[in-house]
């Protein structure tokens, strides 16, 4: 893991003492409200429906078991004994006091963690394939690039007063699991035809109420040039983009405005100029930042275990595990264990206290005292030996972290919605409760295979409905919560917004909904085809037929 | 329907409505139930000068109904601020 040097303790903790400052003075009426917001924003403080809310930064979600247990006290002792893991790899509390805001940021820069530009329009917090540095498919390991992506960004005052916030998102692998094309940069690494890696460069994805593809800007580009290059296109994004409208001030919006073409020649005129002068990385300051990252001493007698993970054990549950919940790692004898927070009839992403210390102690036990937090809500254990993974499997099993649903109909993404958010139209989380209990058996689940189900509680797309296969958005029709369905949307390498399939549908008719659409996907699937690509074979007829004429039935609408 | 005034207090961000005596408190059924709109605009001039005295923060009128001695707000999103999620807390 990244480990702070004494230049970010100097100004996290110098961050703390001022936001102290300033929360004081909002406290005595020396700052107002309107002079306030902006500094608490900038620390990730924001005032939801209940509380003030704490954004916590999980830099491209790693996370140490000693920052996992202050989390833990943190939730204890200044919020209600839980925390939110979020689609941008952090962690929030939602019933936060503002007066305790900086003894919660002291707290959290002691395990060397922070808040900042965790709101804001700034650049937000660097996310990453979670398995970084582990996939068995993965080029190189992108964290370098990634912390030095934080470093540059943090605090850079060119970039604090951006048109809107800003989203990075960086995968090593050819295979997308961080979402990279609804970013605003997205990083992919690849070979060239020289077998270099290096980043495809994406600019202008995003969800939100105008959803868009990320487009190419550049096919390739070595990776020591990457920081120059993304200062180039903020660069372009602070001058050019919008300020008078804030639903048109991200810069997917001045990408499709000015077209990907144009954009590209004022980016590489940017780049021309400032590739010449700019900073350098200084190849030891690399050095000390890639050493953060260096592999664990693995044990070299794992790669001779038994490959057979189910050696030692004979249940069907542990079976269904093994197959939905780990993952191949890079080293032989190694697994990679993802813990579900998808129980059924749970909220997912949500954390007890106790089970955060628990986790805590099952990292340090299986997993080099590491674990990684992903965009779907859930925990990853990177660096599990396969010899262990019966034991491990029975300690996540009485935590209710080993539901066998990773990347199936249950393991449904929420944002927080209408039960905490300002935001929100409609409640997500009741909806993805109600679906998880109805795909609750792992026969079903497994049979069905990969789905991705998406919940949003409003057009801004926190629950990424635009990329799930199916997607949710709640809305509010004259005081009503309403429910638009979308299908055939996708996160990965080869990614896609969802079609909306219809108007809106009440709360009690989604589950039906679903269903209706999974048992149509099952008839008409071929050999092996996930629903993606059934959908993408037959269209959405079939499924609208399904929903909306279900045996001439007269159903509510919006 | 009658209007209550509803804000968050600015030193924890907890929810609270204005009661008859001009405190502000935790509890929807202790709130100032409002059916008079001049009466209204009079308590809500006064709910703007305890947020510039620093107490709360956002003050706005809301439509509440009077179930006996409780209060319900007439909207979802008001009602889930004064009762909390509708959903069980993880444990």
């Amino acid at each position: 893991m990244y480990r702070y040097d004494e230049f970010d303790r100097t100004l996290v903790s110098e961050r703390v003492a001022q936001f102290r400052r300033q929360v004081a003075r909002r406290l005595t009426g020396e700052l107002s409200e309107d002079q306030f917001k902006p500094l608490r924003l900038m620390n990730g403080l924001y005032l939801q429906l209940h509380a003030y809310m704490l954004r916590i930064n999980v830099p491209y979600g790693c996370l140490s078991s000693a920052q996992l247990r202050a989390l833990a006290r943190i939730a204890r002792r200044y919020d209600r004994g839980y925390g939110h893991f979020t689609t941008r790899q952090n962690i929030q509390f939602n019933w936060i006091a503002l007066a305790d805001a900086p003894d919660i940021m002291a707290d959290l820069a002691a395990v060397e963690m922070n808040t900042m530009q965790s709101s804001g329009n700034c650049v937000r917090n660097v996310t990453a394939d979670h398995y970084a540095g582990r996939a068995a498919d993965e080029i190189e390991d992108p964290r370098v690039w990634c912390e030095l992506l934080r470093q540059y960004s943090i605090l850079n005052p060119e970039f604090s007063y951006l048109p809107r916030k800003f989203k990075l998102a960086l995968t090593g692998s050819p295979h997308d699991r961080a979402a990279v094309a609804v970013h605003d940069i997205g990083l992919r690494m690849y070979r060239d035809e020289q077998g270099r890696p290096g980043f495809e460069v994406i600019v202008g994805g995003g969800q939100g109420r105008t959803p868009a593809i990320g487009k190419t800007i550049r096919q390739w580009i070595e990776p020591r040039h990457i920081i120059l290059y993304v200062e180039a296109i903020l660069r372009v994004y602070n001058l050019y983009g919008r300020r008078d409208n804030i639903y048109k001030a991200r810069i997917k919006i001045l990408v499709t405005a000015l077209g990907i073409d144009r954009f590209r020649e004022l980016v590489d005129a940017e780049w021309e100029q400032i590739r010449a002068t700019g900073p350098v990385i200084d190849d030891a300051e690399r050095a000390r930042i890639q050493a953060c990252f260096a592999p664990p001493d693995y044990d070299r007698a794992a790669a001779g275990d038994d490959p057979s993970p189910a050696a030692g054990i004979s249940d069907p549950a542990y079976d269904a595990w093994l197959r939905s919940n780990v993952v191949a790692h890079k080293v032989a004898g190694y697994a990679i264990v993802n813990l579900s927070l998808k129980a059924p009839g749970r909220v997912p992403g949500d954390l007890a206290a106790d089970k955060m210390e628990r986790v805590a102690d099952l990292a340090d036990r299986f997993s080099c005292g590491e674990l990684r937090i992903n965009h779907r809500q859930n925990l990853s254990f990177v660096d599990v030996r396969r010899r262990d993974l019966p034991v491990l499997w029975r300690a996540l099993s009485t935590l209710e972290l080993a539901t066998p649903n990773i990347g199936l109909a249950s393991d449904i993404i929420a944002c927080p919605g209408l039960d905490y958010c300002s935001l929100a139209n409609a409640r997500s989380i009741p909806i993805a409760q109600d679906l998880s209990r109805h795909f609750a058996d792992t026969d079903k689940l497994q049979q069905v295979g990969s789905l991705t189900i998406n919940i949003s509680g409003c057009m801004n797309a926190c629950g990424h409905h635009h990329v799930g296969n199916i997607g949710i958005l709640g809305v509010d029709k004259r005081g009503a919560e309403f429910f638009q369905l979308t299908l055939g949307g996708s996160a990965d390498e080869n990614p896609s917004l969802g079609d909306r399939l219809g108007r809106g549908l009440p709360q009690a008719d989604v589950p039906a909904a679903i269903e209706r659409i999974v048992d149509a996907y099952l008839a008409l699937r071929g050999d092996d085809e996930t629903f993606l690509q059934t959908y993408r074979r037959v269209g959405i007829e079939p499924f609208r037929a399904v929903v909306y004429e279900p045996q001439g039935t007269t159903r509510q609408v919006a | 329907m009658a209007q209550m005034l509803i804000a968050n207090r600015l030193i924890d961000g907890r929810v609270v409505f204005r009661a008859a005596d001009g405190n502000w408190v935790t509890d929807i059924d202790a709130g100032q139930l409002i059916d008079d709109n001049a009466v209204a605009d009079s308590r809500l001039a006064d709910a703007r000068t305890d947020e510039s005295d620093n107490l709360i923060i956002d003050p706005c009128l809301i439509d509440v109904a009077a179930l006996g001695a409780a209060h319900e707000p007439a909207v979802l999103r008001e009602s889930i601020r004064a009762h909390g999620p509708t959903i069980a807390v993880e444990r």
